[in-house]
């Protein structure tokens, strides 16, 4: 096992991803530290997905290593560790009959084992979670009558429930408005000062999201920035076109090669 | 005949208890299993496993033992070849169940027809429920039994990848194996179910009570117990009109099934399209009062 030091809670190494001959991650090499609360940024079909998945050993990349907390992805086995957010549109059944707290409470099955039902002090936790995202009023309704901001808050809350160390957004806000949104990476802002926990946030779009995170890193197949906020804001406005910008010129290029 | 003279039968022949006896078991099994494959979206899936079971039934006749083993190995044979065809190939799901069900369903005619026994080939398709034998009858209790406790053990497993499979994948839940193993459930219900309502109409007694229950609850609990209620009711008064008319099992405890979802379909308090158009109908004359 590689020396990592205690502090890093995903160490990614040279990583390399492709769907047949189409390059989607080339040589990712990243540490996300643990407390930060990262937003990991790039254009759409940029490989953000792809490289979360990776990280969670749901896909296996051709090349390269990932490292949660120090383990290699595909030996580790404290998932209940990590909790994950997925974008809302490609999973879960809407007209699935379930109330937001049995929703939550899925998050516990992780570590309640055979034959164990909740017990009072799991339903305290899923009523704290509940209460974390501001969800608490809206228990037991149906999770398919919600509004899309308020599902993935629940989403959120099924992630917390079992206190993960580290938990990972999937673009988390879309389809939710702009309103919306601003409270909901506050609140994400929220959990991170209170609980001490690291944070990744997935999304496409840059503009508010750097004013609630720590840490930045952008990607396009390859990774164009990582540093603190301050860094980023600092060299925001060549970076970002440059990164665009190399977007554009991606594009052209695999035009080129057809 | 009335219901009165029906029970008066029952109490008298034997026969007639083990049938009702049967067919509770398979109106509450197939309740709770189709719960879980109507929520994932597998109804056709569900009609291509019962039908998938033929040959495995056929085969197990010819060497003399039990329907089970064969039934079982047919069916989740079937359940892996669909998923083999639709992952290496650009057949897509749904074509690959009609291509294997059917080829599957074909073998199992061909092999009853070269043992010539049309009879069996009959009830087997429709059902005989009036002929159940003891040893059915246990088969089907042992079953049920194992499929209870599979639920029971499993639920918050079944639960978790129904909802939200991405979800129990990163949790590091088997998703393929519950699938498979679920698909070897309904194989198992497919077994339990040939004598009251037969291999062809197996899939109504899935999908029909679970339907009607998921129109009357917004909670997958409640929605099982209810699939369980609807099928036990289906099943005895399907019965009832088997004995009566003398009419196939299989196809009155369906249309019994039927009925009670039409019933919910149109007067569930939250779903029924009653009463949906009875308040907006109210909601329109409100507005127009202001």
């Amino acid at each position: 096992m590689e020396n990592n030091g205690n502090s890093i809670a995903i160490r990614v190494d040279d990583l390399s991803f492709h769907y047949g001959d189409k390059n989607v991650l080339q040589h990712v090499t990243m540490e996300i530290k643990k407390g930060s609360f990262l937003g990991l940024v790039g254009p759409n079909g940029s490989g953000k997905s792809t490289l979360i998945k990776c990280i969670l050993g749901l896909q296996k990349p051709q090349q390269g290593q990932v490292y949660l907390f120090g383990e290699k992805v595909n030996k580790f086995n404290d998932w209940d560790k990590i909790g994950y957010v997925s974008q809302k549109a490609n999973s879960f059944n809407t007209a699935f009959p379930a109330t937001a707290f049995e929703v939550v409470s899925m998050g516990l099955f992780g570590k309640v084992g055979l034959f164990r039902f909740l017990k009072p002090s799991d339903k305290k936790k899923v009523w704290d979670a509940l209460k974390s995202v501001n969800m608490d009023k809206s228990a037991h309704q149906n999770i398919g009558e919600l509004s899309g901001g308020q599902q993935q808050r629940i989403f959120i809350a099924r992630a917390l429930v079992s206190d993960p160390e580290l938990l990972i957004l999937d673009e988390p806000t879309v389809g939710v408005d702009t309103e919306s949104t601003e409270s909901f990476y506050k609140m994400l802002k929220d959990l991170h000062h209170d609980n001490n926990m690291t944070l990744v946030l997935v999304t496409h779009d840059v503009g508010v999201m750097t004013s609630y995170v720590t840490d930045v890193a952008c990607l396009n197949k390859q990774v164009h920035f990582h540093g603190n906020t301050k860094e980023f804001e600092e060299s925001s406005s060549d970076k970002m076109s440059a990164f665009y910008g190399h977007h554009v010129h991606v594009l052209h290029h695999d035009h080129e090669q057809k | 005949m009335s219901i009165f003279e029906f029970f008066q039968a029952l109490l008298q022949y034997e026969f007639l208890q083990k049938a009702l006896f049967t067919s509770v078991v398979v109106g509450i099994i197939c309740g709770i299993v189709g719960c879980f494959i109507i929520l994932r979206g597998m109804a056709l899936m569900g009609d291509a496993i019962s039908h998938a079971v033929l040959p495995g039934v056929a085969i197990s006749y010819m060497l003399g033992i039990n329907f089970f083993f064969g039934a079982v190995l047919t069916g989740v044979l079937t359940a892996i070849g669909i998923g083999y065809v639709s992952q290496n190939s650009r057949i897509k799901h749904d074509m690959a169940i009609g291509i294997m069900f059917t080829s599957m369903f074909a073998v199992g005619i061909v092999i009853i027809t070269m043992m010539k026994s049309s009879a069996d080939l009959y009830h087997i398709l429709f059902g005989n429920v009036l002929a159940v034998r003891m040893s059915d009858m246990w088969i089907t209790l042992g079953i049920g039994l194992l499929v209870i406790g599979l639920v029971v053990l499993f639920y918050k497993e079944l639960l978790v990848s129904t909802f939200d499979p991405t979800m129990a994948q990163s949790y590091g839940l088997p998703n393929k194996w519950i699938h498979y193993a679920l698909m070897a459930v309904l194989t198992m219900v497919t077994v339990a179910s040939l004598q009251t309502v037969g291999i062809v109409l197996v899939v109504a007694m899935l999908i029909t009570p679970a339907a009607t229950a998921y129109l009357l609850t917004n909670r997958l609990s409640v929605m099982i117990y209810l699939s369980a209620i609807i099928g036990v009711i289906s099943s005895v008064f399907g019965l009832y009109f088997s004995f009566t008319y003398n009419l196939a099992s299989g196809a009155t405890i369906v249309l019994v099934s039927a009925f009670l979802f039409a019933l919910a379909f149109f007067f569930s308090p939250s779903q029924g399209l009653v009463w949906k158009a009875h308040k907006s109908r109210k909601n329109r004359l409100e507005l127009m009062e202001k």
